[in-house]
């Protein structure tokens, strides 16, 4: 299959802001594409654009071959989009939010009552249907506002943050639906926080910081890249911290970082490093007051690659598009 | 069932694409109407305004308003003030609203629809217009119940009431620029306050401007709200209405003319 979204050097600003600054991609009809990134990191302004809401300051992106700034009107047919906050009337019951989308995506009405009810019983929500969406829990309203993005069968779906604020289960749920829609033929582009979202479900991930993609390629490529198992150890004193780098890094052959009496060691081979490190501490009387072994974060991969912490590279309050919002 | 199948969806979709805006815009009045319905204390709050609004002038104010610059009783002089003021107060839910739609990302979904640009703004500002015909309707009978005459007759009433629906309409788009300029609902009914308090006060609605001083005598006597409030007057106590009816015309044909393109306009830009 060829190409379903391709975006050339987009860039976008607010002012004196780069929200976005020459993003490329290529995302194959039939895939999943991540983006990944912290808040801040232009995420969601490159689905603004796609997605019709916004246009380019420069640079150009198509989707199915259709340009989103001079054939908007085209790509909307085309498309299905789940923003960061749930986009429901809360007046409206489920059934007649779903409907109203349906018609207002030029759907005949009887198509769009049969699209509404459909999707109600798929996402689990054929109980409350009749019920006003403000009655509905959390999970529940994001489920009907990613059904919603899926009302008029659109080829391409957009997700932005589709489970942030989502319970396990709900999440879980939500992944199953979108892998679902894959093996349907649809392609998705998703924005997340999460490695593990992005290595679950994406086939291709751009790693996204300050408005510019830092690295792409596929999840199992880029954890093996960058993404180490990490073993974190808080001790009582800064100076037993100092002394217990020191003994790890001999011990374990890892260079062990330390920030006041947190020690990070970070290794593809976790397992043997955790080994070496409880015997290390052990033999020399040193107790340490936590411990604890993580798969890699967004923030290992971001250390990994820009020498940050996440926190220090978004610039969330400067963005007026990305701010977070749950 | 499929969550997708994406090769049959052309046969859904409807086929006369020049009647898009409107039939969008019926499907989006539609959601503001059922609000109505869904949240009752949203009519409540905005019917019971009105009726005290009448009851404080008519029996508070009253007397106080002197008679020997009006040639007929308070009350009817009132009434025609109270129609328009009820549906300039109004038309703050149009900001309102609008702002909480951009701020709820209801406006992003509706952006990213193949629907038409002006719908959103067509099907609020059309769901504002039912809600006048019901208030307006209302206040005719509550003005009736406290001593409220026509003078002329009913089909002049009736062109009183077109007059004031017409005014109406043309206010929800000024206030559906603001609502989507701030998007920010507490903004929003904070930034309607100062445009509507000098308009509705400063005006021939509830008192003969001849009781102001002259520096605002100016204003009061050419400003849309007095404007609308005399065309009205004289179409429900008599007297000359040509020049009255067609100076309130021109005033909303002219805010519907800056106020439609430009409130489309911030649709179009809104994040």
């Amino acid at each position: 299959m060829g190409t379903a979204i391709r975006a050339e050097e987009l860039v976008k600003r607010f002012g004196s802001v780069h929200a976005v600054d020459g993003v490329s991609f290529d995302v194959a009809a039939g895939t999943v594409f991540g983006l990944l990134g912290p808040n801040g990191s232009g995420k969601t302004t490159i689905v603004r654009i796609l997605a019709t809401i916004l246009h380019p300051d420069a640079g150009r992106a198509e989707v199915l071959g259709r340009d989103v700034v001079r054939q908007a009107d085209e790509v909307r047919y085309l498309i299905g989009l789940a923003g960061q906050f749930a986009a429901i009337d809360p007046n409206l019951t489920g059934a007649e939010n779903l409907r109203l989308t349906g018609r207002l995506a030029q759907l005949r009405g009887r198509v769009a009552r049969e699209r509404a009810y459909e999707l109600l019983d798929r996402f689990q929500l054929s109980e409350a249907a009749d019920r006003p969406a403000r009655t509905y829990s959390g999970g529940m309203r994001r489920r009907l506002d990613v059904a919603a993005a899926l009302v008029q069968r659109p080829a391409v779906v957009f997700l932005d943050e589709p489970t942030t604020g989502l319970d396990l289960h709900s999440r879980n749920e939500l992944w199953d639906m979108i892998r679902e829609l894959v093996a349907e033929g649809a392609t998705v582009l998703l924005t997340t926080q999460y490695l593990e979202e992005a290595d679950r479900l994406a086939d291709r991930v751009a790693v996204m910081s300050v408005g510019r993609v830092i690295a792409s390629d596929a999840p199992a490529a880029l954890k093996a890249q960058l993404g180490n198992t990490v073993v974190e150890i808080n001790l009582q004193h800064e100076v037993e911290a100092i002394r217990a780098a020191q003994l790890l890094t001999q011990a374990t052959g890892t260079r062990t970082d330390r920030e006041g009496t947190l020690l990070r060691l970070s290794s593809p081979d976790g397992t043997r490093v955790l080994l070496e490190t409880v015997r290390s501490l052990n033999d020399n009387g040193i107790a340490p007051t936590t411990l604890t072994v993580r798969e890699p974060s967004l923030d290992d991969v971001f250390l990994a690659l820009t020498g940050q912490r996440t926190t220090t590279v978004g610039t969330d309050d400067a963005l007026p598009v990305e701010r977070t919002r749950r | 069932m499929t969550l997708t199948a994406i090769t049959d969806a052309p046969v859904l979709r409807h086929p006369y694409r020049l009647l898009r805006p409107f039939r969008d815009s019926l499907s989006a009045g539609s959601r503001n109407l059922i609000a109505y319905w869904r949240v009752p204390s949203l009519l409540i709050f905005t019917t019971i305004q009105p009726v005290i609004f009448v009851l404080m002038f008519r029996y508070v104010f009253g007397g106080v308003v002197s008679l020997r610059l009006i040639p007929y009783p308070y009350v009817d002089f009132l009434m025609p003030g109270i129609f328009v003021q009820t549906t300039v107060f109004g038309a703050i839910g149009a900001s309102i609203g609008l702002a909480t739609d951009r701020q709820s990302g209801l406006l992003e979904r509706f952006r990213s629809l193949p629907m038409s640009r002006s719908a959103v703004l067509g099907g609020r500002t059309l769901a504002d217009l039912v809600r006048n015909v019901f208030v307006a309707a209302l206040m005719v009978g509550v003005g009736y119940a406290v001593g409220f005459r026509i003078h002329v007759g009913v089909p002049a009433l009736l062109a009183a009431m077109l007059l004031v629906l017409l005014f109406g309409y043309a206010l929800s788009w000024l206030f559906a620029t603001v609502g989507l300029m701030t998007g920010n609902p507490e903004t929003a009914e904070a930034a309607a306050f100062p445009i509507i308090a000098p308009l509705v006060f400063a005006s021939s609605a509830f008192v003969p401007v001849s009781s102001m001083p002259g520096w605002l005598q100016a204003f009061a006597a050419h400003q849309p709200v007095s404007v609308t409030v005399s065309a009205v007057r004289a179409l429900c106590v008599g007297g000359p209405t040509a020049t009255n009816v067609a100076e309130a015309v021109a005033w909303s044909i002219g805010l519907l003319a800056v106020f439609g393109p430009l409130a489309v306009l911030y649709y179009r830009r809104s994040t």
